[in-house]
């Protein structure tokens, strides 16, 4: 059968990495095709270059056979491909239903868009697919993120297309709203139309999907029937390798009866922090785990100065502290740091080079009364970019040019420099190759063997079972639960996550 | 169900709402001090005084809706009131002729403008200053001392009052919100506009042309300032290269008093109007309060000044610091 | 492959390899040598150095002013209070020193303070009110205009103490003018504040992303403001030094340094939109200006000539220098 969309032999780099090694992906018409891979696998970019938002560098694309030249999203639509992606396309200050409709507005006789037939049209549709009644006319970025997903689904939806790409799109959205799409996914299917879907949740992959195909480092490594699924398989293919002996062992030389390096006291904030209570221990990885957008960010942003009205009390070594800025972290004797959850527009400053990077945190110690001193820094900046073998040819390379990776090894050299004692890690994982993974786990053990305490968050649940000590786990704001020892694992985390119980004794409940 | 619509009418419109308090307390204020406000007359040369300043700003909103910004406004303004000076025959129809062409040229020199930043991929206010240069230097070149001659009735005529009773600017304002604004904002067009405003990116991937949208605005920016121009040429009934120098700066001053965004993507021609009336009617307002002339230019000065800051107002909402600087 | 080729392919090679701003100051610096030849082919005395220390006399004014604008804009920001800032510090050397030399010291100081304040009042808007900087300076240059028309009643009054002019017009060995030495040490400081300060690490941090300096704990704000403050103390060091050039201060004077001042910056390399951007450029920016002036005034060209071909100056440069990215990009 002629595939619907096909992808033959395409190459993409970016900054000369590899994000596409000459792959290849067919999906048939009337499919649901999952897409899994680990975070910079491919997946994305793939399905970027099916929908016109960038070109290939080489390769080819066709569509029911026939090669087309995808350059703008536009000719995407006109080819019937229509993606919904992680990151919204939707104007913030625009209405709903202009979102919606906003290559194709009703228009009257005198060809204006007519705003009345595009308010009902917008009702009729969100009616039609079986969300909830959005106002039509309340502008976009009022709505919660939960709403402005399904309204770039209903966005997407509204086009008819051919094919309906999926980038994480479901990632907000509540349970009964996500079986409300993948209704909709399959009355698709049923009509001879094709999604394609990428998504890291197994069980949405095992409810829906028809077809898996599975990236590794920009290649296309196995394509199969979802009837034969097999997890340990799949997972075996995603990584490459086996996946147990990933994490450095736990064991160290401090316990948990050492002082705590930082306690958190009754921190709220607004309605999105209520009442958070922990202590981080010398030497210990804690984790924060629960859903996305449970509170995790705030908490880091407010343990580091970022918030203002920040209620609570923090103690560093038992002396309780201030921090009203991101200086005041920074501080002696307070010496927290902060790797913050993007790193491209909070982590790093992409167009400077790297010695300029990784001394940002610490120009106070390489400035004497009124200059800097090159040579100092030059040589600590050399230093750490060796010690965390940082992939670049001079440090006086743009951080730009550097694969994801070796670009959080700068961030992370950043912040070395500050010699903290505790160190926020929000997500810090996220994108980076497996080889680069292992370095970071290995270097945040050698941290906690120093003595420094770490908080730690990630959205990958077997990183949080495997590198943390305990698992505070977060749910609308507030601490839920606490797992440790045996009980922490990811069959824990997720039921924990998700509001479940577990039968253990050893997960506190809080 | 009346307060929820009520609320989220003023939810929405708040800064228009605040540049119509504005003008409405300058108003109240110029009305106890000129009894004679509402007289046909004073009325007139009330509108006449700031319907140059609206065309050109409602221009420049153009612009800014795309988070860009058109510092050739003002030039355009010139070189349009210098090609009328020169332009211009007696009669009717040449007249009307030399107007259709001198709009043309105003929407030629904002295509210029938008095809430089769009497929130039430079910035809009270097790309603008150095046009601004140009134009100028093109008004200048026509008409390098003030002078020339403009028929009287076409002074008369776009300044005046129709059957002695509704001021012309106001019919000619009316027409350019019925006949360009409004089909402007109800188009495809428009609404690509405040999409590109809003958020260039989504508005790429959701398949818009984003940069026909963004050179359409310049289009139009440099068409209105062209008008305002034509305008402009009625009240003095000369030419002089020199008289839009100010626009640039005020039409700026009027779309941010009206509640426009500089960062693009929202605001309403609705507030523009009143932020452009505003900064016109200070003065006479001033004038007409006996306060002494040296201190006017001052009062002026701090009222845009405390309008602007009024804007800062959201800063304090935000509790998240990284919101406040992006 | 002859000869001429290969020191060909070298040069290709080595100018691909350089980085975008010291390119962007070379071209500028080209751009230089490239007007001095077109004036010397109608004039020969052009190329003099008597003739060319003249130019960086008149290029001493806009150069100050440009290089307190470059601050502002490496740092994302812009300055449009320049023009009264300018003519209000001006003012105040004038009516303050009365034309007594004894008096000179007090005006300058006070000129200076008023530039100090502007800045600072810019600063505090930007960095804690957020308000865009394009406006809050537009609206204090207004704010700035009315003081001096109240101040100065219409017509500012007083001369130039004799010592001004006499230090500006002062040929240091018969040869070179004290403004310009005046120009020379502004821009030292400026460069090691820009190029050798964690000052001016931090304002190129800034104008690249300021999220990241403040998480790395830069305290933003302050930056922000210093640079405010040390674009509008510049702008009324230029309204002393042009008083000094004049003779005397007017209303409307500081009006000719504002969008050349811009200009100035951007012709020497730096992005608009902050961040990046070498000062050596901006020193560049500010004789490119002036010698163009120069030139076309030589070769007769009108103010309308002049114009026009100062705008098509500005935009080849630009197509010279480093491009946006396109959208998806």
């Amino acid at each position: 059968m002629t595939a619907l969309v096909e992808a033959i032999e395409v190459t993409k780099r970016y900054d000369g990495v590899v994000a596409l090694d000459r792959a290849t992906f067919r999906c048939a018409p009337g499919s649901i095709h999952a897409l899994v891979g680990e975070n910079g696998a491919g997946k994305s970019t793939l399905v970027k270059i099916l929908s016109g938002v960038i070109p290939p560098d080489s390769g080819t694309v066709k569509v029911w056979g026939r090669p087309v030249n995808i350059r703008t999203p536009a000719m995407a639509a006109r080819l019937g491909i229509v993606a919904v992606f992680q990151e919204l396309s939707l104007m913030p200050d625009l209405t709903v239903a202009e979102n919606i409709f906003i290559t194709h507005p009703p228009r009257n006789r005198l060809g204006l868009i007519d705003k009345s037939q595009l308010y009902r049209r917008t009702e009729q549709l969100l009616r039609r697919l079986g969300f909830p009644p959005i106002d039509p006319d309340t502008p976009v970025s009022q709505l919660p993120l939960a709403h402005r997903q399904l309204v770039e689904i209903a966005k997407a939806l509204a086009r008819d297309p051919q094919v309906l790409i999926m980038d994480e799109g479901t990632s907000a959205l509540t349970v009964q709203d996500v079986e409300k799409v993948f209704d909709l996914m399959k009355k698709l299917r049923s009509n001879g139309r094709s999604v394609i879907f990428i998504s890291h949740r197994m069980d949405e992959v095992e409810e829906i999907a028809d077809t898996i195909t599975i990236f590794r480092d920009g290649r296309n490594v196995a394509s199969f029937p979802a009837n034969n699924l097999d997890r340990t398989k799949i997972v075996q293919l995603m990584i490459g390798r086996k996946i147990d002996q990933v994490f450095p062992s736990k064991a160290n030389q401090y316990t948990y009866s050492s002082a705590p390096v930082m306690e958190v006291k009754h921190l709220s904030w607004g309605n999105i922090l209520h009442d958070i209570n922990l202590s981080l221990h010398k030497g210990e990885i804690l984790g924060i785990g629960g859903l996305e957008g449970q509170g995790q960010r705030e908490l880091f942003l407010s343990l580091f100065g970022v918030l203002r009205n920040v209620r609570g009390h923090i103690y560093i070594d038992g002396t309780e502290v201030k921090i009203n800025e991101p200086s005041d972290a920074l501080k002696h004797g307070i010496q927290i740091a902060l790797i913050p959850e993007d790193r491209k527009t909070e982590g790093l400053i992409l167009t400077m080079p790297v010695k300029h990077n990784v001394t940002l945190a610490t120009l106070n110690k390489y400035t004497n009364l009124l200059f800097l001193m090159d040579k100092k820094e030059l040589l600590d900046a050399q230093n750490v970019v060796n010690q965390l073998k940082i992939k670049v040819s001079s440090i006086n390379v743009p951080v730009r040019n550097l694969s994801g990776g070796n670009q959080q090894k700068v961030v992370i050299a950043k912040w070395l420099l500050t010699e903290a004692k505790v160190y926020l890690l929000y997500d810090l994982t996220r994108g980076i190759d497996v080889g680069t993974k292992h370095e970071i786990y290995k270097l945040m053990r050698s941290l906690t063997d120093d003595g420094a305490g770490i908080l730690f968050f990630s959205t990958d649940i077997s990183e949080l079972a495997g590198m943390c000590d305990r698992v505070l786990v977060m749910y609308e704001g507030r601490i839920k639960s606490e797992l440790s020892g045996t009980e922490l694992n990811e069959e824990n985390l997720v039921s924990v996550s998700l509001g479940l119980g577990t039968n253990n004794q050893r997960v506190t409940e809080r | 169900m009346f307060k929820t619509k009520m609320g989220k009418f003023l939810q929405r419109h708040f800064k228009v709402l605040i540049a119509y308090t504005a003008l409405g307390i300058l108003l109240t204020v110029y009305a106890n001090l000129q009894p004679r406000l509402f007289t046909r007359p004073v009325l007139t040369a009330t509108l006449n005084q700031s319907m140059a300043l609206v065309l050109a700003s409602m221009g420049q909103m153009a612009v800014i809706l795309t988070a860009g910004i058109d510092l050739s406004i003002g030039p355009i303004v010139s070189l349009a009131n210098v090609l009328a000076s020169v332009l211009f025959p007696d009669h009717v129809l040449g007249v009307i002729a030399a107007s259709l062409v001198i709009l043309a040229v105003g929407a030629l020199a904002g295509l210029i403008n938008g095809i430089l930043v769009v497929y130039g991929r430079l910035q809009p206010i270097i790309v603008t200053l150095a046009t601004a240069s140009i134009y100028s230097g093109f008004a200048l070149m026509l008409r390098p001392r003030p002078g020339g001659y403009v028929p009287s009735w076409y002074g008369e005529l776009l300044t005046g009052r129709l059957l002695d009773w509704v001021p012309a600017s106001l019919v000619l304002l009316v027409v350019v919100l019925i006949g360009i604004w409004y089909p402007f904002r109800r188009s495809a067009l428009g609404l690509a506009v405040y999409a590109v405003g809003s958020d260039e990116r989504a508005a790429y991937m959701s398949g818009l042309n984003v940069h026909r949208a963004k050179v359409m605005a310049y289009v139009l920016a440099g068409f209105l300032a062209a008008l305002a121009g034509l305008f402009l040429t009625a009240q003095t009934s000369s030419g002089d290269a020199t008289i839009g120098g100010v626009y640039t700066l005020q039409s700026i001053g009027a779309v941010v008093l009206g509640g426009t965004s500089l960062f693009g993507g929202s605001g309403s021609v609705a507030g523009t109007i009143a932020g452009a009336f505003v900064i016109r009617i200070i003065s006479s307002v001033l004038f007409f309060a006996g306060i002494n002339p040296l201190s006017q230019p001052l009062f002026e000065g701090l009222v845009l000044l405390i309008a602007i800051s009024l804007g800062a107002i959201r800063t304090f909402t935000l509790h998240n610091r990284l919101d406040v600087m992006r | 492959m002859n000869v001429g080729m290969r020191a060909w392919d070298r040069f290709h090679h080595g100018w691909k390899g350089m980085r975008q701003d010291y390119r962007n100051v070379l071209i500028a610096y080209t751009m230089i040598v490239f007007i001095i030849g077109i004036g010397s082919l109608f004039t020969p005395q052009f190329a003099s150095p008597n003739y060319l220390l003249l130019q960086l006399l008149k290029a001493s004014f806009l150069g100050v002013v440009a290089a307190g604008q470059m601050i502002v804009i490496l740092t994302g920001n812009i300055d449009l209070s320049v023009s009264w800032t300018l003519n209000l510090a001006a003012v105040m050397v004038t009516s303050i020193a009365q034309g007594q030399n004894e008096r000179l010291w007090l005006g300058v100081l006070a000129a200076l303070a008023v530039g100090f304040v502007v800045g600072l009042l810019n600063g505090l808007g930007v960095a804690y009110l957020r308000i865009p900087s394009l406006v809050l300076t537009l609206g204090m240059d207004a704010v700035v205009k009315g003081l001096t028309i109240l101040y100065t009643g219409a017509q500012p009054k007083g001369e130039a103490p004799e010592m001004l002019n006499f230090i500006v017009h002062h040929k240091i060995g018969g040869l070179v003018p004290s403004a310009v030495v005046v120009w020379f040490i502004i821009s030292i400081i400026c460069y090691l504040i820009l190029h050798k300060s964690g000052l001016g690490r931090k304002i190129y941090a800034i104008g690249n992303n300021e999220i990241c300096s403040y998480l790395s704990g830069i305290k933003t704000n302050r930056v922000i403001i210093k640079a405010f403050i040390l674009s509008g103390t510049m702008n009324a060091l230029a309204g002393v030094l042009l008083v000094g050039y004049a003779g005397r201060s007017f209303n409307g004077m500081g009006e000719p340094y504002l969008l050349p001042g811009i200009a100035a910056v951007v012709i020497g390399g730096t992005n608009i939109l902050g961040g990046s951007g070498l000062y050596m450029g901006t020193v560049a920016g500010a004789i490119i200006i002036t010698l163009l002036e120069s030139t076309l005034s030589i070769m007769q060209i009108s103010q309308a000539g002049r114009n026009i071909i100062y705008g098509i100056v500005i935009l080849t440069m630009l197509f010279m220098y480093g491009r946006g990215h396109k959208v998806h990009e």
